[in-house]
């Protein structure tokens, strides 16, 4: 039963296996001279300001929030999709539930976006 | 282990490393590709220095990069910073596995060689290296772990172009996830399968799903451009901007995986377009192709070839025909058009296949499929005039208007 997946574990050793071997030869070929202004991270020459490890705009996290909660009603909407193919007798239910629960859905959006959770200033 | 299995296994062996080496050879030409499709649109020779008519020069790129020296940025995470192009390279490379290639091929062999027993395989064997029921899912949950290389990678640089680069990208990425995702529910809902195989078997008894579903399309390209950093929407790598974005501090062989990765991405998607729009390896209107054999093999393959291949210069053709994005106009696009525009048209393809279904009971999949083009002409141009509001259709009207100064271009949502 688990055949199909046999091959894609193969895949992902195979794949692995070659990323592992790019890095290292890559390693092992090349000649390192390390100086001060090369390892410097570059600032199109100039001299380094602070650390780039600052705290970043919220924004992002908002942005990362916002598409778990939608990516999670994707997920829901795969398998009712495939259902909605598969159970004939049983379409006009279907239908009525993902028009209820996209319902809701629009509702959130509605109120995230009139939040100003969607705009970029 | 039974012969069967073991020949089951040689062969997938074969398809593994032949389709491995079909894609690093292909990414190594498509550098190739663009930087002559650069040219050509812009009236220049490209490179030409290195074997014929430069063909040899992504060899010449490979090798240098190979040999060339590698340095860390100064308080980069080591671990991060040689982890993120591996993570961003094993994906992008998984992603072709479950994509079928050709029609299946008629294998019939049993031999037995030497301490390793007897191989056997019998009937028809899949043109692809693994032929998941859930493929179209793998997919979508591989595609999304591109996003942690790149964002390690902007992180572990500790450099702020590499930082801001990273952010953006993963911001981006994730946001058109989702408006790619909704945009293949339509998808699934016609066919009623997640699997390839069946998608592409669909399509054959009815139209190709670009008619029925040309919104669900127009959907899935935009977002498939915005997925693999491709100009319009290339604000991860903006180079005028943030030099080369999350992989600024990269060199050697690391960068060369992230490129890898990101022409990789780039073939993915515009496989999943033939696949999913059309009608992956189907030669439309003959059933010669579903025949099974050597030579109906050999001609999909070749006509999925030059599907993916249109769509791969098409999206080179986009890259010197529209200018970047503004980010505030990028994360408004995917939220605020193609997300609801998404949604909405999953109830309308609902509510249609239910309609033609269960209430006009049609069943033939072709008259299904041409209702539903009707529909989307219709619906295709009223999107097409919500979203131009006046730019193409009526603005040479207004600025012909005369005392009066032309309207300000305004550009996406």
């Amino acid at each position: 039963m688990l055949q199909p997946y046999v091959p894609i574990l193969l895949l992902i050793v195979f794949v692995v296996a070659n990323a592992a071997m790019f890095i290292a030869l890559s390693h092992l070929l090349s000649s390192t001279r390390r100086t001060a202004v090369k390892i410097a991270p570059y600032e199109s020459g100039m001299p380094v300001l602070g650390d780039a490890r600052e705290r970043v705009s919220l924004k992002f996290y908002l942005v990362a929030m916002l598409f778990i909660i939608f990516d999670i009603e994707v997920v829901f909407m795969v398998p009712w999709a495939v259902a909605f193919q598969q159970l004939a007798g049983l379409r006009g239910l279907l239908l009525i539930e993902m028009f209820v629960f996209i319902l809701i859905l629009a509702v959130g959006y509605v109120y995230v976006w009139k939040r100003g959770a969607l705009e970029w200033d | 282990m039974t012969p069967e299995m073991k020949g089951f296994l040689l062969l997938t062996v074969i398809k593994l490393i032949v389709v491995f080496t079909v894609i690093m050879t292909g990414v190594a030409l498509l550098t190739l590709m663009e930087r002559k499709v650069s040219a050509w649109m812009q009236n220049r020779m490209g490179p030409n220095r290195v074997g014929i008519a430069g063909l040899l020069q992504p060899a010449a790129d490979g090798l240098k990069n190979i040999l060339k020296e590698e340095t860390y940025p100064a308080e980069a995470n080591r671990v991060l910073f040689l982890l993120a192009p591996a993570l961003s390279f094993i994906p992008a490379l998984l992603l072709a596995a479950v994509i079928p290639l050709a029609a299946p091929l008629p294998v019939d062999f049993a031999f037995t060689l030497g301490p390793l027993g007897a191989f056997a395989y019998h009937g028809l064997m899949p043109v692809q290296v693994a032929d998941l029921p859930i493929g179209f899912l793998f997919v979508l949950a591989i595609s999304s772990m591109g996003v942690y290389g790149i964002a390690l990678a902007g992180w572990s640089s500790n450099s702020k172009y590499s930082l801001l680069g990273g952010l953006r990208a993963s911001a981006q990425l994730i946001s058109y996830e989702v408006a790619m995702g909704l945009s293949l529910i339509p998808v699934l809902l016609l066919s009623g399968n997640v699997s390839f195989s069946v998608i592409i078997a669909e399509q054959q008894r009815g139209p190709w799903y670009v008619l029925p579903l040309f919104l669900s399309f127009f959907v899935f390209l935009v977002s498939g451009f915005a997925e693999t950093n491709r100009l319009p929407f290339d604000l991860p790598e903006a180079e005028s901007e943030l030099i080369a974005g999350y992989h600024t501090e990269y060199s050697a062989m690391k960068f060369s995986m992230f490129f890898i990765a990101e022409y990789a991405n780039v073939v993915t998607v515009c496989m999943m377009v033939a696949t999913l729009f059309f009608g992956g390896w189907d030669i439309p209107f003959i059933h010669w192709d579903e025949s099974g054999g050597v030579l109906p093999t050999i001609v999909t393959g070749l006509i999925f070839f030059l599907k993916v291949f249109f769509w791969i210069f098409f999206v080179m053709w986009i890259r010197w025909t529209l200018p970047r994005f503004r980010y505030d106009q990028l994360m408004s696009l995917g939220w605020k058009v193609l997300l609801p525009m998404a949604l909405a048209y999953v109830m309308v393809i609902g509510l249609a296949t239910y309609l033609i279904g269960d209430v006009a009971h049609i069943a033939s999949p072709v008259t299904r499929g041409l209702i539903l083009f009707a529909l989307n002409l219709v619906l295709g141009c009223g999107v097409f005039l919500v979203l131009d509001r006046g730019n193409v259709v009526s603005g040479s009207e207004r600025r012909r208007v005369p005392g009066r100064r032309a309207a300000p271009l305004r550009v996406g949502g």
